[in-house]
C-alpha cells in the first residue's frame, strides 16, 4: 500500500520536498509547442509535470482549461500523437498524464483501460489522474497500472467523508491531489481556507500531500507547504501564461521559479536547540 | 440498497467531490420514493394529480387506427402540465430537494421542456432556480425560455460547443460540483451517475404504469408493443417499465387470449436519425442521435452507456431537428435492455419525424411535439402505405400503444422554417399566413 520506495512519483516528492507541480494542456496550442514548455518547466524547477490529454467534455474543468483544450482538440490532438510526444521527452521530471476515464477506454477494444495504460508505460509516463473515475470505479484501471508500475493518483475533495477518505488514501499511489476548495479548476487569488482543513485531516496519512485547485502564486505555494503540504499542484495560472504572454518558454521557466521558491519558503524553519 | 448498475452499465463516473452527495441523494431516494408511501409518495401523487393534472388519458386515435389497419392508441402526456412527460421527474426531484433540505435547483435543459418543467416545479414548491440551457437550444425553443423565466427560474446559456444538450449537462455539473453542499441538481433524463437513471424511470414509470391499465380497461388486453421516442430516455423508460416484466418467457406461459398468439409486449425506442446514419470522424459530427442503434460503450456525464464516439473517444456532435433528442448519450438502462434484446432500438430522420408531426395534428388534431413525432414516424414506416420502401420489419402486432411524449407549441418556428425546405403532403399550406 504505502510501498514509497517503488513508485518514483513518491521518491520524487520525497527528495525535493516541497515539489512543484505543474499542469498544462498537451497540444495548446500544439504538440510541438508543448514540448518546448515541457522543458521550461523541467528547467524552472518544477518536480513533477501533469499533461492534459485532451477530452471533449471535461466536466472538471473551469474556463482557462476548457479553452486549453478547444484549442488543443482543433489542432487535432490525438492519443497516438500525444504518448509519440511523451516518449520523445528526455525531462528530469516525471511525468503524469490527466485525462478523463472514457479516453483511457477507448484506447483499445471493448472499453477495457488496459491497452492505455500499457502505452502509457511504454512511453515512460510515471503515472495517472483521472478527474471522473471516483475509487468505486477504479477497480479495472488500477489493476492494468499495478500491473504496468504505474501510479493511480487519487483526488481528495472537501466533501470527502472519513469513511471515504480511508479508502482513497489506501488506494491513491505516489500522492493524495488535495483539491483545495469546490469546484472547478482556474486560478484564484487566494488560498482556499478548506485547504487547511484538509491537509490536518490527512496529517495521519504517510503519503505525500499535493495540494491544487485555485494555486496561482508563490505566496499561495508558501502558505500552502506551511500548511502541511509536500507538494503544490499548479495549472491554470501556466495555462494562462500559455494563452497570453508573448513568450511563453520564458514566461513558464520563470513562473516554476517562483512558485518552486515560494513553496521552499512555506518550509517551517528548524527549531533553534 | 438499489443497484448502482443495469448489467455492464451505469455506475458512478463523476469527481470525488461530488460522490458524497450521490451517497446523500441515494439515500433520500431510499428513504423517501422507495420507502415512504404515505409521506413523500402522498404528497408526490397528490400534486402530481392536483398541480400536474394526472392521470393522463390514453385515446384511441381513429383514424391513425383505420390508416395503419390495427389499434394505435396514444398515452397523452403532451396534456400533462407543461406539455410534456418532464413535469413527472422535475415536481418528483423539487419535491425530494426539498424533503433533503436543499436550499436551490438547478437543471440542465436541451428542448426547454425539462427546463420548463423544473421552473414549474421550482416556482411551486417555492425554490430558487436556475437552468443550463445551450445556445443552439436557447435561440431554436425561444418560447420555453420566455416560459422558464416567467416562472422566475434564472436561464444561463451555455456558449461551449455546438450548443445544445451535451454542453448544457456539462454546465450544470460544473455548478453542482462548486455548490452540492445546499444544491439540488434535477437531471433531465435516465442518464447520470447512479441513483439518477433508477430515480428518474422511477417517477416517469407513472407513464407505463397507467397506460397499462387503462388498455386493458379499453381494449380489454395488454399491447403487442409500446412505442416512445428516446433521447436520453425518460419517456422512453417511463413507458416501457411496467411493461418489461411482459416479455415472451413471462407471457407465453399464461396467454391464452386466443386472439393472436403473441409473445409479450415488444418495446420500440425510436431515436433520432436525424439526416443520416452515417457518423463524420474527421468533423467528429454525427448527423444523428441514434444512439441505441450506432453507438459504442463509454462513459459520459457519469454513467458507462451507447455513446456516439469516435474512435479516439471524443463525444461526436450530434444532430436531430428535434432539441429534445440531440444528445450524443443515452441511459444506461435502455442500453441494458438493448444489449439484452427486450427492447429494440429504431430510429427516424428529420424528414419522416417533420411528415408524422405534420399528420397527427392534421388526422388527429394533436400537434405532437417533434420529439414525440418520431415515435410516430416510426408508425408510418412500418405500417404506413409506404412501408414496403423502407427496409426496416418490425412485428407491431394489432394492438399498438404510443407516448405522445408532448405537444408541439415549442416547435412551431422550427417546424414552419423545415417544412419550407421539403415537400411535405400533409403539411398546411402557409400562404394563409398572408405574406
Ligand atoms: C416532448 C419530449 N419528448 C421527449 C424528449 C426526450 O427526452 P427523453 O428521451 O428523456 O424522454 C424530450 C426532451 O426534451 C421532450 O421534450
Amino acid at each position: 500500500m504505502n510501498a514509497g520506495t517503488d513508485s518514483e512519483i513518491e521518491r520524487t516528492i520525497r527528495e525535493n520536498h516541497p515539489a512543484l507541480i505543474a499542469y498544462i494542456t498537451a497540444g495548446d496550442p500544439s504538440l510541438e509547442e508543448t514540448r518546448e514548455y515541457v522543458e521550461a518547466l523541467d528547467r524552472g524547477g518544477a518536480d513533477l509535470i501533469e499533461l492534459g490529454l485532451p477530452f471533449s467534455e471535461p466536466i472538471a474543468e473551469g474556463p482557462t482549461i476548457q479553452a486549453a483544450i478547444n484549442r488543443s482538440l482543433e489542432a487535432g490532438t490525438t492519443p497516438g500523437a500525444f504518448f509519440d510526444l511523451v516518449a520523445g521527452l528526455e525531462t528530469e521530471a516525471p511525468l503524469l498524464v490527466m485525462t478523463y476515464y472514457n479516453m483511457i477506454l477507448q484506447h483499445g477494444p471493448d472499453a477495457d483501460p488496459e491497452p492505455f495504460v500499457s502505452r502509457a508505460a511504454e512511453a515512460g509516463l510515471a503515472g495517472i489522474i483521472v478527474p471522473d473515475l471516483p475509487a468505486e470505479e477504479s477497480g479495472p484501471l488500477r489493476k492494468a497500472c499495478e500491473a504496468h508500475g504505474l501510479d493511480l493518483v487519487f483526488i481528495v475533495a472537501p466533501t470527502t467523508d472519513d469513511e471515504r477518505l480511508d479508502s482513497i488514501m489506501e488506494r491513491t499511489a505516489g500522492f493524495a491531489y488535495v483539491q483545495a476548495r469546490l469546484g472547478t479548476t482556474g486560478a484564484r487569488a487566494d488560498v482556499s481556507g478548506a485547504t487547511h482543513d484538509s491537509l490536518a485531516r490527512l496529517d495521519e496519512y504517510p503519503i505525500p500531500k499535493a495540494v491544487g485547485f485555485g494555486v496561482s502564486e508563490g505566496d499561495h505555494a508558501a502558505e500552502i507547504v506551511s500548511a502541511g503540504a509536500d507538494g503544490v499542484i499548479v495549472g491554470s495560472a501556466l495555462v494562462d501564461l500559455i494563452a497570453e504572454s508573448e513568450d511563453p518558454v520564458a514566461a513558464l521557466e520563470s513562473k516554476a521559479r517562483e512558485l518552486k521558491a515560494g513553496a521552499e519558503r512555506g518550509v517551517p524553519e528548524p527549531e533553534q536547540p | 440498497m438499489s443497484e448502482a448498475t443495469f448489467g455492464e452499465y451505469g455506475g458512478q463516473y463523476v469527481p470525488e467531490a461530488l460522490m458524497p452527495a450521490l451517497a446523500e441523494l441515494e439515500d433520500a431516494y431510499e428513504r423517501y420514493v422507495r420507502n415512504n408511501e404515505e409521506g413523500f409518495m402522498h404528497e408526490f401523487r397528490e400534486r402530481m394529480a392536483d398541480f400536474g393534472g394526472r392521470p393522463t388519458p390514453l385515446q384511441r386515435a381513429d383514424r391513425l387506427s383505420e390508416r395503419y389497419d390495427r389499434e394505435i392508441y396514444l398515452k397523452r402526456e403532451d396534456l400533462l402540465h407543461g406539455g410534456a412527460h418532464k413535469l413527472n421527474n422535475a415536481l418528483g426531484q423539487v419535491l425530494l430537494a426539498k424533503y433533503m433540505g436543499k436550499e436551490r435547483i438547478i437543471a440542465e435543459t436541451g428542448a426547454g421542456q425539462h427546463g420548463t418543467a423544473t421552473a414549474m416545479a421550482a416556482a411551486h414548491l417555492d425554490m430558487p432556480c436556475e437552468i443550463y440551457m445551450g445556445r443552439t437550444d436557447v435561440n431554436r425553443q425561444r418560447p420555453n425560455v420566455y416560459r422558464m423565466r416567467m416562472n422566475g427560474a434564472e436561464v444561463t446559456p451555455v456558449e461551449a460547443g455546438r450548443g445544445t444538450l451535451k454542453e448544457a449537462i456539462n454546465a450544470t455539473m460544473r455548478d453542482w460540483a462548486t455548490t452540492v453542499e445546499n444544491t439540488h441538481y434535477v437531471i433531465g433524463s435516465v442518464v447520470g451517475p447512479h441513483p439518477f437513471p433508477t430515480m428518474v424511470r422511477d417517477f416517469q414509470s407513472v407513464i407505463g404504469r397507467e397506460a397499462r391499465d387503462q388498455i386493458r380497461e379499453k381494449a380489454g388486453r395488454l399491447p403487442d408493443s409500446v412505442l416512445a421516442c428516446a433521447g436520453g430516455g425518460s419517456n422512453t423508460m417511463g413507458s416501457f417499465h411496467a411493461f418489461v416484466p411482459d416479455s415472451v418467457e413471462q407471457r407465453s406461459a399464461k396467454d391464452s387470449s386466443g386472439q393472436r398468439p403473441r409473445d409479450g409486449v415488444s418495446l420500440y425506442a425510436v431515436e433520432a436519425g436525424g439526416s443520416s446514419l452515417e457518423i463524420d470522424e474527421e468533423e467528429g459530427l454525427a448527423p444523428n442521435s441514434a444512439t441505441l442503434s450506432t453507438g459504442t460503450d463509454g462513459v459520459l456525464h457519469g454513467a458507462m452507456t451507447k455513446l456516439l464516439q469516435s474512435t479516439d473517444g471524443q463525444i461526436m456532435e450530434s444532430h436531430s431537428v428535434s432539441a429534445g433528442l440531440d444528445y450524443a448519450g443515452v441511459g444506461p438502462e435502455l442500453s441494458h435492455l438493448v444489449a439484452e434484446g427486450r427492447v429494440t432500438p429504431a430510429s427516424v430522420g428529420d424528414d419522416a419525424a417533420l411528415e408524422a408531426f405534420h399528420r397527427l395534428s392534421r388526422l388527429e388534431g394533436i400537434i405532437p411535439a417533434l420529439e414525440s413525432a418520431h415515435a410516430l414516424g416510426y408508425l408510418e414506416r412500418v405500417a404506413g402505405p409506404d412501408a414496403g420502401e423502407y427496409d426496416v420489419e418490425a412485428d407491431l402486432g394489432d394492438l399498438v400503444v404510443v407516448t405522445v411524449s408532448g405537444r408541439g407549441d415549442k416547435d412551431l418556428e422550427t417546424v414552419l422554417e423545415e417544412t419550407e425546405k421539403r415537400d411535405i403532403e400533409a403539411a398546411p399550406d402557409v400562404e394563409v399566413f398572408g405574406q
